[in-house]
């Protein structure tokens, strides 16, 4: 497939810039079967997938060898659990290769897992790509996200429980190794985010939930950028950031005191007809603020992913090594401005956390 | 589509996992490194409460010994002035005692002077009036004739000694 020649095309752009006419040679050799489509390429990157691919090596060939991480999958059908591993599938993404478990049929078709129905061996879509003679399972898979998400707060573990480790063998408290860079990011939070926002009193009870969020999305947001982890686009799928804004959501609204309800349903210091006009908006106002959290993480990191497969993509889309030069400066300079975008978000996204708690606590002062 | 469609199973291991990781993480480091930090924001705050107190009561012992150290300089000038009084007072007695001494003796003096002159003057008186006598005598013996003349001239030769 064009787009794991793309892959490759990636890693050797990034890591082995002496080597450009190597891979577009390569490139040149296959291209002359299928088209390139920079639509399907970049969608497939940014979005989730069964199995954790690495690279393909020689590209359709007969030797053809697909390096990937398999990862488990998990079906909810209508007769109970399944689970196999997505090797079964033999990266066949098409829905041409059928697994049987427990005397169901499943394929997997643009990274959708379809149970067919009884006597039917290949998946057929209608006009608004619906299956006609399957139907879907609900996926609880360990996806290249799930994954992903997993390695990250395997990573945040150990940093965190490391830098609490160095506090509790420290005597007095003096941040050493990890703490010494931690600590400024913790206090971070706690003074440019908590404290403003939620206010001197109440800030502590949501300490522990903006510092997790904060580094939860930092650490993924990152990690969405590392070439070789490319696949994985958690912070950037939304899923993960409707999770994330459903919490802030929830919390922003059990912690809703008399004066934040007021503030909803009866505007104080306005004319009746006023707070009557104004009850709907502030009604609509508690769920769209957690809605343009959601929308404003995915959108703003899968934007950035997008921008990157698709300066590259001009490589392939122009059939020339020439422009390679441009499409890597380009995506560098590209790929710097999304470093600092993983910290601003993941600021964004905690500070309007913190600003809805505090709005939510906040006393009556009128 | 799919784009922004919310995949279930991507929300359930993300709900999940992010609930895991944030109680494990305010038990195992939100709270180890909260504390920690609060706990040194505590001790920099005492520290700099106990140094200011510390300074101050540097201070109030400095004005302590300044305070001290006047009295002591005022007490000292009060024993001078009194020392050099007691002095004075002490030289001025020594003065009055020895001029009232002087004068005692100065006055004695004259009375024994005195006493001495009147002795001398009766004893001379006495002298006088022997001789005197021994004089009349010789005058009688010579002159027994002219008596009254000589009594006469004895008489008024003792007058004139009296006078004397």
């Amino acid at each position: 497939m064009t787009l794991n020649t793309f892959k490759s095309a990636i890693l050797s752009a990034l890591f082995l810039a002496t080597s450009l006419s190597g891979f577009a040679n390569e490139n040149s050799d296959t291209q002359e079967d299928k088209e390139f489509n920079a639509k399907d390429m970049i969608m497939h990157h940014v979005k989730d997938a069964h199995e954790f691919h690495i690279i393909t090596l020689h590209e359709g060939k007969e030797n053809q060898k697909d390096i990937s991480i398999p990862l488990p999958i998990i079906l909810w059908t209508d007769n109970g659990l399944v689970t196999f591993m997505s090797s079964e599938f033999h990266h066949d993404d098409t829905g041409h290769t059928i697994v049987e478990k427990n005397g169901m049929k499943f394929v997997k078709s643009h990274e959708k897992i379809y149970q067919l129905n009884a006597g039917e061996d290949a998946v057929e879509f209608d006009a608004e790509h619906h299956p006609t003679n399957a139907v879907t399972p609900l996926d609880f898979s360990i996806t290249r996200n799930v994954f992903m998400m997993w390695v990250s707060i395997l990573v945040l573990l150990l940093i965190f429980i490391g830098t609490a480790r160095r506090y509790r063998k420290s005597e007095d408290n003096v941040p050493t190794g990890i703490a010494g860079f931690i600590e400024p990011l913790v206090v971070f939070v706690r003074d440019e985010i908590a404290k403003p926002m939620i206010g001197e009193k109440k800030y502590r009870r949501y300490m522990p939930y903006l510092l997790t969020v904060f580094f939860f999305i930092w650490i993924n947001n990152i990690f969405g950028l590392i070439p070789i982890l490319n696949g994985a686009n958690l912070s950037g799928n939304i899923a993960f950031t409707m999770t994330l804004a459903l919490f802030t959501f929830i919390i922003t609204t059990f912690s809703g005191n008399k004066n934040y309800w007021k503030h909803i349903f009866w505007m104080p210091g306005v004319p009746v007809p006023m707070k009557i006009f104004l009850m709907p908006i502030e009604l609509i106002g508690i769920f769209t603020k957690p809605i343009s959290l959601m929308i404003r993480l995915f959108a703003n990191i899968t934007a950035g992913h997008i921008i990157i497969l698709a300066l590259m993509s001009l490589i392939f889309i122009f059939k020339t090594v020439a422009v390679a030069p441009v499409s890597v400066a380009f995506s560098l300079f590209i790929g710097i401005i999304e470093i600092v975008v993983t910290a601003i978000q993941a600021y964004i996204f905690t500070v309007l956390s913190a600003l809805y708690f505090g709005m939510a606590t906040e006393e009556e002062h009128h | 589509m799919d784009l922004i469609t919310p995949g279930f199973g991507l929300v359930f291991w993300t709900a999940i996992t992010f609930l895991c990781l944030l109680f494990i993480l305010r038990k195992f480091a939100w709270k180890p490194i909260l504390g920690a930090v609060e706990d040194r924001e505590e001790g920099i705050k005492k520290a700099l409460a106990s140094a200011e107190n510390a300074r101050k009561e540097m201070e109030n012992l400095h004005a302590d010994n300044e305070r001290i150290l006047n009295e002591a300089r005022a007490e000292r000038e009060a024993l001078l002035k009194e020392a050099r009084d007691i002095k004075t007072k002490m030289i001025a007695d020594a003065k009055d005692e020895a001029q009232s001494q002087a004068n005692k003796i100065i006055e004695q003096a004259q009375a024994a002077i005195e006493s001495e002159k009147k002795a001398a003057m009766s004893e001379l008186k006495n002298h006088v009036a022997t001789l005197s006598l021994e004089i009349a005598e010789k005058v009688v013996r010579e002159e027994l004739s002219n008596k009254d003349k000589q009594i006469q001239l004895v008489e008024s030769m003792l007058g004139e000694a009296i006078l004397n």
